[in-house]
């Protein structure tokens, strides 16, 4: 389960296509969740408005952060929660383990907490002979199989129902070749009860951290994160610090934008409020900046911290529905992914910024209106800059970069462009032109818009 | 310097110009003719249930039929036995029934909120095989922005919004009801 980046997001993708049949069904199936977010989108007359706020609440937030977090911190001391700052994924994991020794626990529950995944806590522990059992259902159908989530909201939606009964008979010893969802759920939840019932520890994430009232909101359709929470002696709670909005009613906003956006369900099926350990609890909150105070002095780049993880960007994307959530190499996949990991490591994830079309429907739907596509351009010129590219795309994003900027030498190179591909077409398809790989080269029209336009303005 | 100390002194130095927070208010959001119908239409299609009531009488004949009947069921709308704070898991694992008082409900999303006291213990509404839900008509907001409003998520150490039973579509996206927590979720209105 650890980043084992091998391969670069092209190359994976490559071979993810190879299986055609698979590709279009995971395209496909991840439309229908695109789809099902439209409907829910559209019965919302006021959605624009909560867009706007949601995006003005978060850019107010930013603008504030270390204020917000100080009064986050002191209220949710005063209601008897114990708080830990981790400068990165490291020391995250390092206090993680220190409140599992200290308490000598060895059953150990884990809703979804993307943070964790950014921060390879798992595997990090299993270093230690320390095993943590993940519960939602996606998650520990990867776990059980040792893979990595490839989305954030839908850890397993790279897997079909047959890959999941071949992982379940083998580890849960459900029978062989029955493929039925319901069947296959219903032996997770017994297979998960038992330790829920048992644990001792329970980590969750934080959708979102209120700073008025020091509490924090966690967001399950399963029920697996409270299961946990109210159960184990202990509740550990793992945050970055964009997680923090300002105040309660500000869920009246992002709690109707987060569903809706990510499954197109109203609302998800738990919203649970977190405001003070039961008595004779523990809980812990491990406020995380891994990178994010980085991003936060990056001007071009520092709105991806408004970020609510929905994964709406994801299912709207044709790079990802066609090349999957394992080509991205990194925990949080997909467009925003793509604006978040150059910050982390720019020469490991110099491809992610490519990964994309920018045809800019991440940024149409993303309901706190990052601009991502933008973004991910941005990134492009950085990375190039800093000479993070690959000699042949260096020059080719040079040259076209010069071209643009210069509108006659455009007009000339359109030109000449369109005459080679109509005389010489395999001039363009050659192995040189790395855009013709899986692409047929278009057929070139003979004559330009601007020509076009030029000629008909005025009849 | 310190984790936190560092974390904090970078934001102070990387935060950008201060920026309004916006004023919300409830004149934008869309009010509904009828919440009741508005409410049961949403629920219903999550997988939830809805009765409506004559009288609240209804629901002590079902759960002491329940009980009768050799079920585990546990009451917190009439009367809230205090030995529910201390029960573990192992104890409300074997819940089959669990019949709960709610605060208000959204017309808007379908969901009800509960503060702690009305679960008599926090893992109970999720734990509980199948879960009932007490909710006063008049008690119907229209958007969550009413909502918190008239909540005070700070009264209780606990609260929670929950629409439907338990769900999950991590298996190729078909949707099976009964996750981890409640397999069947009924509101009865009143
Ligand atoms: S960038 Fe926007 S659309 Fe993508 S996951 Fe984050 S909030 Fe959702």
């Amino acid at each position: 389960m650890s980043n084992l980046k091998t391969l670069d997001h092209a190359a994976a993708a490559e071979i993810f296509i190879k299986d055609e049949a698979r590709t279009d069904w995971h395209d496909d199936t991840l439309w229908f969740v695109r789809q099902k977010r439209d409907k829910a989108v559209n019965g919302i007359a006021e959605w624009e408005q909560l867009r706007e706020w949601a995006s003005q609440i978060k850019n107010h937030t930013l603008s504030n952060l270390d204020n917000y977090l100080t009064a986050f911190e002191k209220q949710a001391e005063a209601n008897g929660i114990k708080i830990h700052w981790a400068a990165d994924a490291l020391e995250h994991n390092q206090l993680m383990h220190k409140i599992l020794k200290a308490h000598n626990i060895s059953r150990i529950v884990k809703s979804k907490s993307m943070l964790t995944e950014e921060c390879h806590l798992n595997d990090y522990l299993k270093k230690q002979g320390i095993e943590v059992v993940d519960t939602d259902l996606g998650e520990r159908i990867v776990q059980l199989r040792d893979e990595a989530p490839s989305h954030i909201v839908l850890p397993a939606i790279h897997l079909k129902k047959q890959d999941v009964s071949e992982t379940f008979h083998e580890h849960l010893h459900t029978e062989e070749g029955n493929n039925d969802p319901q069947y296959l759920t219903e032996a997770a939840r017994q297979h998960l009860r038992d330790h829920f019932i048992q644990s001792e520890l329970a980590i969750t994430g934080v959708n979102f951290a209120i700073a008025e009232t020091g509490g924090f909101v966690v967001c399950t359709n399963e029920g697996n994160a409270d299961m946990g929470a109210h159960t184990a002696k202990i509740h550990v709670a793992c945050m970055g610090i964009e997680k923090i909005i300002p105040k309660a009613e500000h869920l009246g906003v992002f709690l109707r934008l987060l569903a809706r956006s990510a499954t197109g369900q109203p609302i998800t099926t738990y919203s649970s409020h977190f405001q003070k350990p039961r008595p004779g609890q523990e809980m812990h909150i491990i406020i995380v900046d891994n990178g994010r105070t980085k991003q936060l002095g990056r001007a071009d780049f520092r709105n991806s911290l408004k970020c609510i993880r929905c994964a709406a960007c994801f299912n709207t994307c044709p790079v990802y529905r066609r090349s999957g959530g394992h080509s991205y190499h990194t925990a949080v996949a997909g467009p925003i992914g793509s604006i978040l990991n150059p910050n982390l490591d720019m020469k490991a994830n110099a491809d992610l910024p490519f990964a994309s079309t920018l045809c800019g429907s991440c940024s149409n739907v993303c309901p706190v209106k990052i601009d991502i596509h933008e973004q991910l351009w941005k990134w492009r010129q950085v990375i190039v800059e800093e000479g993070y590219v690959k000699p042949e795309k260096k020059i080719a994003m040079k040259g076209m970069a010069w071209i643009f900027s210069n509108p006659k030498i455009y007009r000339w190179a359109g030109k000449s462009g369109r005459w080679f591909l109509r005389t010489m077409p395999f001039l363009g398809n050659n192995k040189l032109n790395v855009w013709y790989k899986q692409r047929e080269m278009p057929e070139a029209p003979k004559q330009s818009f601007h020509d076009w336009y030029q000629q008909n303005k005025n009849k | 310097m310190s984790s936190r100390e560092k974390i904090l002194a970078t934001c102070t130095a990387n935060k950008p110009a201060l920026v309004d927070l916006p004023q919300l208010s409830d004149e934008h959001l869309t009010h509904y003719d009828d919440k009741i119908a508005q409410f049961k239409f949403v629920l219903e299609s999550i997988g939830g249930k809805v009765v409506a009531l004559e009288n609240i009488e209804q629901v002590k004949e079902e759960i002491a039929t329940h009980k009768q009947s050799g079920e585990l069921v546990v009451d917190t709308v009439f009367s809230i036995d205090d030995a529910l704070k201390t029960q573990t898991s192992f104890d409300l694992e074997r819940v089959d029934r669990a019949y709960l008082q709610a605060t208000l409900g959204v017309a808007e999303n379908g969901s009800v909120w509960l503060y702690e006291a009305q679960m008599g213990n926090r893992l109970l509404p999720f734990i509980c095989q199948h879960l009932f839900i007490v909710l006063a008509k008049a008690t119907l907001v229209d958007n969550m922005y009413q909502a918190y409003q008239k909540l005070n998520i700070t009264e209780t150490g606990f609260g929670v919004f929950i629409a439907g039973p338990s769900k999950t579509a991590d298996i190729e996206q078909s949707l099976v009801i009964g996750a981890h927590g409640a397999r069947s979720l009924t509101v009865y209105l009143v």
